[in-house]
């Protein structure tokens, strides 16, 4: 079917052609718009409907009640605890993320050693990344057991001298998850910054080398400003996503022991599908959501502004 | 000090250190994953034998045999492929139509309509949870691939759209023009010119879009209830039981798992590397 040709071929019909072709974009997008319509608008509708009522799903006959669950939430002291808990656990995270994966970027990119021998460090370092969160999960879970390898060989080479109970430890566990993530989460970085290093033009180095300055020197005002731009988006997309972290931190502590690895995630979850408070469940996903959006609103004009 | 080494001898040096430091940092990708591979042939008594070894006496392939002689465990995988392959050509299908539209085109809404795409990304999927849940419900697929296949599709769906916009601007547009003067439409130009010379584009976008869907964990989590409808993910977890840990079969299940993200990795490591730094580096 040529249908743009027959249009254009036949000037009596140049209007409806015209009109056809302001419709053809919405027409390749219609299926998009479709999606985007079911699978965002309305339960982003649905989510802010439903954090103003008093309760929902449960209840047939739902009524109104304003920002009564918004102060609720926000007032609710383990809805604080997991904020904080979040917060720590995605700052952390973003800050080591940046520091390892710049390193391992840093050493994979070296001139001194051999392509192949670096190509095969990268496939090894790029490995946590092959294994999804629930797999890392359970990992971490078999190496971290008071009787497992960690353990072992942290006592054997007398850094310790009792077995740890590395993930029920209500001083240790938070820090153990947030560990976990950073295995996890690496390698993101790594590779996106090794891109970028490659993406340094060598011209650059030499200059600066012929202007008298030695190694840290070169990093400092050479390789750091050429790859801000992408430790800032790498930045921005990890906040965004380790703040909403679900699967390691419900594999690995389900929030506990306690409350001390309880993170905003695993905290709506429960609300909603542990106790039915899908109305309380909404609101604090309603502050997720604009906590994140917060974030991405800065991430989109960036990208637009180095779009144009 | 330094200066009485000769140059040559202060680059084999300098290569030493950088191979040690390698070595050394390998380790915390290394180590792990070395662990899970040995204790996946170990017998389930000698996972936490002391002292720990790499191998031992009881090396044997029986958790492997046991994962895949079990139909229940069987079945997370053959879930797990289904969803993810119909989540990878559907994605495929209306994002090659939306990246084709925002390439070609101008037209009013092309501006929000992309805004729109970027920030759904950002969207935490715990906030369309309840939502979906009560949607799934609703539309009575709960428990069904449909439910796993539709909500995937909010999280692919921006990535491939974004990506196939990108790969689509690099083709000249000559190339749609020449099929429209010989009387062809611009879905013929698509489909018969574009996508064919689009496929490393496409292949990437295909393999990153499977990943995300193999690794999907909380939606599988919530929209499906009984065990031979769990994927991979959610599976492994339920092998965790109230009382004994099959660890020896957790690690063999997880290796299995991995295996297909790993081995698309192995095969396509360029373009899934062009998928990930995508979204964080400007070309």
């Amino acid at each position: 079917m040529s249908v743009d040709g027959r249009f254009a071929a036949n000037p009596k019909t140049n209007n409806l052609y015209r009109i056809w072709k302001r419709v053809i974009p919405y027409g390749y997008l219609s299926p998009t718009i479709l999606l985007l319509a079911v699978l965002s608008f309305l339960p982003i509708g649905m989510v802010v409907y439903y954090s103003v009522m008093d309760n929902v799903i449960m209840n047939q006959n739902p009524v109104f009640v304003g920002a009564a669950n918004y102060v609720k939430i926000l007032t609710d002291g383990v809805f604080q605890t997991a904020l904080g808990n979040t917060l720590y656990f995605t700052l952390m995270s973003v800050v080591v993320h940046l520091i390892l994966g710049l390193t391992f970027a840093m050493l994979l990119n070296s001139k001194l050693v051999s392509p192949f021998t670096r190509s095969v460090f990268r496939v090894v370092y790029i490995l946590p990344w092959v294994f999804t969160a629930s797999i890392i999960a359970i990992l971490w879970r078999l190496m971290l057991n008071p009787n497992g390898v960690i353990n072992y060989l942290l006592e054997w080479s007398g850094l310790v001298s009792q077995k740890i109970e590395w993930l029920s430890s209500r001083q240790l566990a938070l820090h153990a998850v947030t560990f976990i993530n950073i295995w996890s989460g690496y390698p993101f970085y790594m590779v996106s910054l090794l891109a970028g290093l490659q993406g340094i033009p060598d011209e650059i180095y030499e200059a600066g080398t012929i202007d008298g300055a030695n190694g840290p020197q070169l990093f400092r005002y050479v390789t750091l400003p050429q790859l801000r731009p992408i430790i800032i988006s790498l930045a921005m997309l990890d906040f965004i996503w380790t703040m909403q972290q679900f699967t390691l931190i419900w594999m690995t502590t389900g929030g506990g022991p306690g409350r001390v690895t309880e993170m905003l995630s695993t905290f709506t979850y429960k609300l909603a599908f542990s106790t039915y408070e899908f109305s309380l469940a909404s609101t604090s996903a309603m502050v997720i959501l604009v906590l994140s959006m917060f974030v991405a609103l800065f991430y989109v004009r960036r990208q637009r502004a180095s779009d144009a | 000090m330094l200066n009485a080494i000769s140059r040559p001898a202060k680059i084999r040096i300098a290569r030493a250190l950088v191979i040690i430091a390698l070595l050394i940092g390998a380790l915390l990708p290394g180590f792990p994953v070395l662990w899970m591979l040995s204790s996946s042939f170990k017998s389930n008594m000698d996972i936490f034998a002391y002292p720990p070894a790499l191998i031992t006496d009881s090396f044997s392939f029986g958790a492997y045999a046991a994962v895949v002689t079990s139909p229940e465990k069987l079945r997370f995988f053959l879930n797990s492929y289904l969803v993810s392959m119909f989540v990878t050509i559907l994605t495929l299908l209306v994002g090659i139509l939306g990246g084709y539209s925002f390439s070609r085109y101008e037209f009013p809404l092309k501006r929000p309509l992309n805004m729109v795409i970027i920030g759904v990304q950002a969207v935490p999927p715990i906030t369309l949870l309840i939502p979906y849940f009560s949607l799934i419900v609703f539309l009575k697929l709960h428990n069904t691939y449909a439910a796993l296949v539709l909500t995937y599709m909010v999280f692919t769906l921006s990535y491939a759209i974004i990506m196939m916009t990108g790969y689509f601007n690099t083709l000249p547009r000559q190339l749609d023009e020449a099929v429209m003067i010989d009387g062809g439409s611009s879905f013929v130009a698509l489909w018969r010119v574009l996508v064919p010379i689009s496929l490393p584009g496409i292949v990437s976008v295909g393999v990153y879009t499977f990943m995300l869907a193999w690794n999907e964990f909380l939606f599988a989590l919530t929209l499906t209830k009984t065990t031979d409808m769990r994927t991979v993910p959610v599976g492994i977890q339920l092998l965790m039981g109230q009382h004994s840990y099959e660890w020896n079969e957790m690690m063999a299940m997880s290796v299995l798992g991995c295996l297909p993200v790993l081995l698309l990795f192995l095969f396509f490591q360029r373009y899934f590397i062009a998928g990930m730094t995508a979204g964080s580096v400007k070309g």
